[in-house]
């Protein structure tokens, strides 16, 4: 990990793009993205890259510019300037769609379950398995079963309805369906927002058990610190539109994260 | 992993009945119970006073031609309301559709040619719907509302307000509505196809997604109006059939038929069977059940000399009665089937 430490923590002093010494091994880099909506600039010069096996905390305030950045990663918007690169080839993202089939699968916070469909159908969503015009119902039972047993998730059935399940459970199976569709860099907009302390665990663990895996690059936006530093190998902080830290997590702490936020509003 | 579901062990004591094999199927397949219900009625009025009347084929058939249109277009408004959409001017297509091929028919065009055009203005009619709804953003209550009144003009516009013989003979008549028991085959043929469509097929998954829960279908690239703009269309196609069909049986196009009544009894018909009205899960097999289970009362009652304003409120309590059952049920089914 010795480049990300000769490169921490004056990210936003020095913008522009930073070729590590790594290019080509990054699922998915960032490099000088901006973006403005009218008067408003919401980032500013980021550069921001995560490996396969590596899961890396995006932390960072409402209004910090998170979310149009996940938007330009999920090809939901276009940056103004900078450029994407998802294994090493430059992109230009035209559609959600476009950066889905590129690999990119993020779990919204809504995380688009249907409530009255049985979890093996909400894991094959709109990616049903068919013999002709027909369901192959029992095929989409077993390999849901199968893929979510992988995960190590616990689920009574996969023929339950998924508005019988917990909070844990259904985040669970939207990680499992994103992780399913042979995403490389996969995102997760607030995965523990919402959740008691045990389904929380549930989730860093499966998270941790998908970083073993060593394919998947998992990009975790959050607001807990304590819960970044648990699974994150390293951290970036946004902060009104620009990545302002970026450290392994073994060389913070939550503390010092929380310093930096502070400062911040100590200068607002 | 070693970690176990909290609400696994957290999980209430089942009760014996919900346990047992008729308690669980009860719960699973929500037309059985209604299936249940029908055949209890059937029980009542075939074991009733009047039931060597109530028991001869002539009266079946009577039955049949109560339930025949309502099926038809129940099965089309059943998946509407699974996308979370209905259709209030579907007993208006009923009677308009017929009229269309009267008209093409006047002009000189032949029966099976007028036929396939109302055919198709019928599968128009419910694309005009669709659209409105889904480019508009209108609701369907609204959209539906205002086509049921057109099309109620259009009728009398186009009729003269007269009812007229059906030009529809021979084999094609018999096919229509002629032979004795074809709108019975009608019946079930279009609420198997739409049963299967629902259970086995992705128009099926696609439209219990757009009605339970419309953002996560569409985040999911499903296209969420194409699904509810093709079940307008197919309900609206039921619906012409359904006016052509039970007409030609009749034996005259009639302006003063179908109509709003014909419409509240296929939406009765699908909530009794177990349709949400709010969308997300239902089922075609269970709306013709309820269709049957409003026929078998309403010539019940009329067998049994029960004054014909009460059958309205037997169907007011029922459709209360269902609703009720269906919130009922979905909360149990929560409760024990995971």
């Amino acid at each position: 990990m010795s480049e990300e430490e000769t490169n921490s923590q004056v990210e936003a002093v020095v913008p522009g793009p930073r070729p590590g010494p790594d290019f080509g091994a990054d699922a998915l880099r960032v490099e000088g993205i901006s973006k403005r909506f009218g008067p408003v600039t919401a980032l500013r010069e980021i550069n921001l890259h995560v490996r396969p096996g590596e899961v890396l905390g995006l932390l960072g305030d409402n209004g910090a510019g998170k979310s149009t950045l996940i938007k330009i990663i999920t090809g939901f918007h276009r940056p103004d300037s900078g450029r994407i690169l998802i294994g090493g080839e430059e992109v230009s993202l035209r559609s959600v769609a476009h950066a889905r089939s590129l690999g990119v699968e993020t779990v919204y916070q809504d995380l688009a379950l249907v409530d009255e469909l049985p979890v093996y159908l909400n894991f094959f969503l709109n990616k049903e398995l068919t013999v002709g015009p027909f369901l192959r119902h029992g095929e989409m039972k077993r390999r849901a079963s199968v893929a979510l047993d992988e995960v190590g998730i616990n689920i009574p059935s996969v023929g339950a309805e998924v508005r019988a399940l917990s909070g844990g459970q259904r985040q669970a199976i939207a990680v499992a369906r994103a992780v399913n569709t042979a995403a490389k860099v996969l995102l997760l907009d607030e995965p523990l927002a919402a959740m008691g302390a045990r389904e929380g665990g549930q989730i860093l663990r499966l998270i941790d058990r998908l970083r073993q895996r060593g394919d998947l690059a998992i990009i975790l936006i959050a607001h807990n610190y304590s819960q970044v530093m648990d699974v994150c190998d390293r951290v970036n902080l946004l902060q009104h539109g620009e990545i302002t830290f970026d450290r392994p997590t073994a060389e913070t702490s939550v503390a010092e994260l929380l310093e930096l936020v502070h400062a911040e509003y100590r200068t607002a | 992993m070693a970690q176990q579901t909290p609400q696994l062990t957290r999980r209430e004591p089942e009760t014996t009945a919900a346990r047992r094999g008729i308690g669980r199927a009860l719960l699973r397949r929500r037309e059985l119970s209604i299936l249940l219900v029908t055949i209890a009625a059937f029980a009542y009025f075939s074991a009733g006073s009047h039931g060597a009347d109530f028991n001869t084929t002539n009266n079946y058939h009577i039955i049949m031609q109560y339930f025949g249109p309502w099926a038809m277009i129940a099965a089309g408004e059943a998946l509407l309301l699974i996308c979370g959409e209905i259709d209030l001017s579907a007993g208006f297509t009923y009677t308009f559709v017929p009229f269309v091929l009267m008209s093409f028919y006047n002009q000189g065009l032949d029966v099976p040619l007028s036929l396939v055009l109302a055919i198709l203005v019928s599968m128009g009619i419910g694309l005009v719907n669709g659209l409105i709804r889904t480019v508009f953003n209108l609701s369907s209550f609204i959209t539906t509302l205002g086509m049921g009144f057109f099309l109620e003009g259009m009728t009398y516009i186009q009729s003269n307000a007269e009812p007229v013989n059906p030009p529809i003979t021979g084999t094609l008549g018999n096919v229509l509505g002629g032979w004795r028991w074809s709108e019975l085959v009608w019946a079930l043929l279009i609420v198997a196809l739409m049963q299967v469509a629902l259970s086995y097929t992705k128009y099926g998954v696609y439209a219990q997604a757009a009605g339970g829960n419309p953002l996560s279908a569409a985040e999911s690239g499903i296209k969420v109006n194409r699904v509810k703009i093709a079940t307008f269309v197919l309900t609206s196609l039921f619906a012409g059939l359904a006016g052509i069909v039970d007409q030609v049986r009749v034996g005259s196009f009639d302006p003063t038929s179908g109509g709003s009544p014909m419409m509240f009894m296929a939406v009765s018909a699908a909530v009794i069977g177990g349709t949400a009205l709010l969308g997300g899960s239902g089922t075609v097999v269970g709306a013709l059940f309820g269709a049957v289970l409003l026929a078998i009362i309403q010539n019940g009652f009329t067998l049994t000399g029960v004054n014909a304003y009460a059958f309205d409120v037997v169907i007011g309590v029922a459709v209360v009665a269902a609703m009720l059952l269906n919130v009922y049920i979905s909360s149990l089914r929560r409760k024990y089937l995971r």
